[in-house]
């Protein structure tokens, strides 16, 4: 393993804003993985973490095969993190928003140029993202259809889900558009949760970054758990479910729940009264692929999302 | 007449409310001119002109020979909340139009603000820079749609026209939304975040009844010299970044002429009493932008000049 400066800044009253990579393996550059660059991303940064800890010991073991060199940033917005605020904690600007970023221009377009220069030319990319809704996911491999996504890859990981999307204009300047654009096989991580750690979760996640590892040949050591046969969606055929009221949300049914059709997956609650203004139902037989996990909903917010053959 | 175009429920009894002004005379099926602003909470200057245009034109309703409609709060939390973005909505409400009917609730009101303006034959978006940038009264044009809107922003009366480039991520705008369906509509910076720069207001009030009196719907501007505006088309804007971290110090304010090897400000170590770095202008110019916000990083943007 070996520790490198990525990037470096000075802050007016802070300690240096730094990013970190760790290297692992020699060679062709074969795969990066990319932690939080929001400072809510306290699961996807746990998860960097164990992946450092796990490929220390994997390559002390000659776990890593010949040839393969491989690099981890467990954090691209430490300073964020370290004041619980999402975005740049100056300019509320969103580092993954600045990407494929300019090494001349405002502060976050240089941080993601930074980033964006040390992960450029690996062949697999991996980031370890969180969505612009709040709520929670069942975990899976998420790319954007570009016309360079690699489903077939994105599979070896054994999630339960691969889904892909089309970008819209404000997707153009996100990493993995431009990593994609740019000959990287990237693929977004979502691992159920953002700013809280669940360990199940995270150790699933694991397990499938490794097995996605060990199938490329990048590792030889295999994972603890079995894989699943995952299911490919395009994310148009979700079905949405969003709430006819606005009040207190209380959720019946989470994330990978089984559901059928006229089941209530959730109350709202009038937050006066507390007489319940509307249940929430699924109108098709599916599983729960995505949550909303706040205490509040606002009328026609959306709620589920439910995956259904 | 007060009209809502959007109305959602709030969880704790509470209307979520995006509401218009329409103020007619005249010619019914006459000119539609819509004047938006409110899409960032942290811009201000446009409620001043809201208030300004819409007393100006209700005190003197005959000479009005159309519809106006006046949009002050696209995002009216955000207006509430002081902040630029939609509360609890990670994208910044610019960057979602045209809007999505079956998206988020941010994604659903995108939608239907543009379905309601969608049409009109002259749009204003008025937004007033943020809080870290002091910006000149300009007129900003994506330069797919130069030759079309053009002639209508030097009828505003401001002090420069910025034609700039088609990025992708701009056509998540509410203007681009509007231009490609053949809505024109023009978007104006001006001021500083935060503030209403009252002359500023007035003045493109001024240049909205103009702009209004020259489409033959106003018919009481005064008949006074309007400034004839800088037009920056092509690579003429040169951006000076922070070279270094620190507390910039300046005694300048936009809209000057500044000449090569000037010095725009300083950046300073408040603890060590040290000067960190000197901002000079490399080139001869328009000086329109100018950093407002005084803690700076490496990187922040300090100025832009237009090299005439």
């Amino acid at each position: 393993m070996r520790k490198e400066t990525i990037f470096e800044l000075t802050s007016p009253c802070r300690d240096n804003f730094r990013i970190m990579g760790y290297h692992f393996g020699n060679g062709e550059k074969t795969l990066a993985i990319v932690g939080p660059m929001r400072g809510d991303e306290v699961q996807q940064q746990y998860i960097c973490s164990q992946l450092v800890n796990r490929l220390h010991i994997i390559e002390q073991r000659n776990g890593i095969n010949k040839g393969n060199s491989i690099l981890i940033i467990p954090s691209c917005n430490p300073f964020s993190m370290n004041v619980s605020r999402r975005f740049w904690a100056m300019d509320s600007t969103d580092i993954n928003r600045m990407f494929p970023g300019y090494d001349q221009g405002e502060t976050t377009q240089r941080i993601a140029a930074a980033i964006f220069s040390a992960l450029n030319g690996y062949k697999y990319g991996i980031q370890l993202a969180s969505y612009y809704v709040p709520g929670d996911f069942v975990p899976h491999v998420r790319m954007l259809k570009t016309g360079y996504e690699d489903v077939e890859t994105a599979k070896l990981f054994g999630m339960r889900y691969v889904t892909t999307y089309q970008p819209r204009p404000f997707d153009t300047t996100l990493l993995n558009f431009n990593w994609q654009l740019w000959n990287t096989k990237a693929f977004s991580i979502y691992a159920g949760h953002t700013d809280q750690i669940d360990f199940d979760d995270c150790e699933e996640t694991i397990d499938a970054i490794l097995r996605m590892m060990q199938r490329t040949h990048i590792i030889s050591q295999r994972p603890l758990r079995t894989a699943y046969e995952s299911m490919v969606i395009d994310e148009t055929t979700l079905l949405h479910v969003k709430a006819r009221h606005a009040g207190i949300f209380r959720r019946l049914a989470t994330t990978n729940k089984s559901v059928v059709a006229g089941e209530t997956l959730a109350n709202i609650i009038d937050p006066y009264n507390g007489t319940i203004l509307c249940d929430v139902k699924t109108t098709v037989n599916g599983v729960v692929f995505f949550s909303h996990n706040r205490p509040l909903v606002l009328q026609n917010a959306l709620l589920f999302k439910i995956y259904t053959i | 007449m007060i009209k809502t175009i959007v109305s959602t429920e709030l969880p704790i009894d509470e209307q979520f409310r995006i509401r218009k002004n329409v103020i007619q005379h005249g010619r019914k099926n006459g000119l539609r001119f819509c004047v938006v602003t409110g899409t960032h909470g942290d811009e201000l200057e446009g409620q001043m002109v809201c208030y300004d245009l819409a007393h100006v034109v209700t005190e003197h309703i005959d000479a009005l020979d159309g519809t106006l409609k006046i949009y002050p709060a696209l995002n009216p939390l955000g207006i509430d909340t002081i902040q630029r973005g939609i509360p609890n909505f990670d994208l910044d409400m610019n960057r979602i139009f045209p809007g999505d009917p079956n998206g988020t609730m941010a994604e659903q009101t995108a939608h239907a603000i543009v379905e309601d303006i969608k049409g009109a034959d002259m749009v204003i978006d008025i937004h007033s820079s943020n809080l870290y940038l002091r910006e000149t009264p300009q007129v900003r044009i994506n330069v797919q749609d130069a030759e079309r809107l053009i002639p209508f922003a030097e009828q505003l009366g401001l002090d420069f026209v910025w034609v700039h480039d088609a990025a992708t991520v701009l056509e998540a705008t509410l203007a681009h939304s509007l231009n490609v369906t053949g809505t024109p509509c023009l978007v104006v910076e001006m001021g500083v975040g935060q503030r209403i720069n009252h002359k500023m207001c007035r003045r493109l009030v001024a240049g909205i009844l103009h702009l209004m009196q020259t489409m033959g719907m106003w018919h009481l501007a005064e008949d006074t010299e309007l400034p004839t505006p800088i037009i920056c088309k092509g690579d003429h804007v040169t951006f000076l970044n922070a070279e270094t971290s620190g507390v910039f110090i300046t005694e300048l304010k936009c809209g000057i002429n500044v000449k090569k090897g000037q010095v725009i400000g300083q950046i300073v170590d408040p603890l060590r009493g040290l000067i960190l770095s000197t901002v000079t202008t490399p080139v001869d110019g328009y000086l329109f932008t100018i950093r407002a916000y005084p803690i700076v990083y490496e990187g922040s943007l300090m100025a832009r000049i237009y090299r005439k």
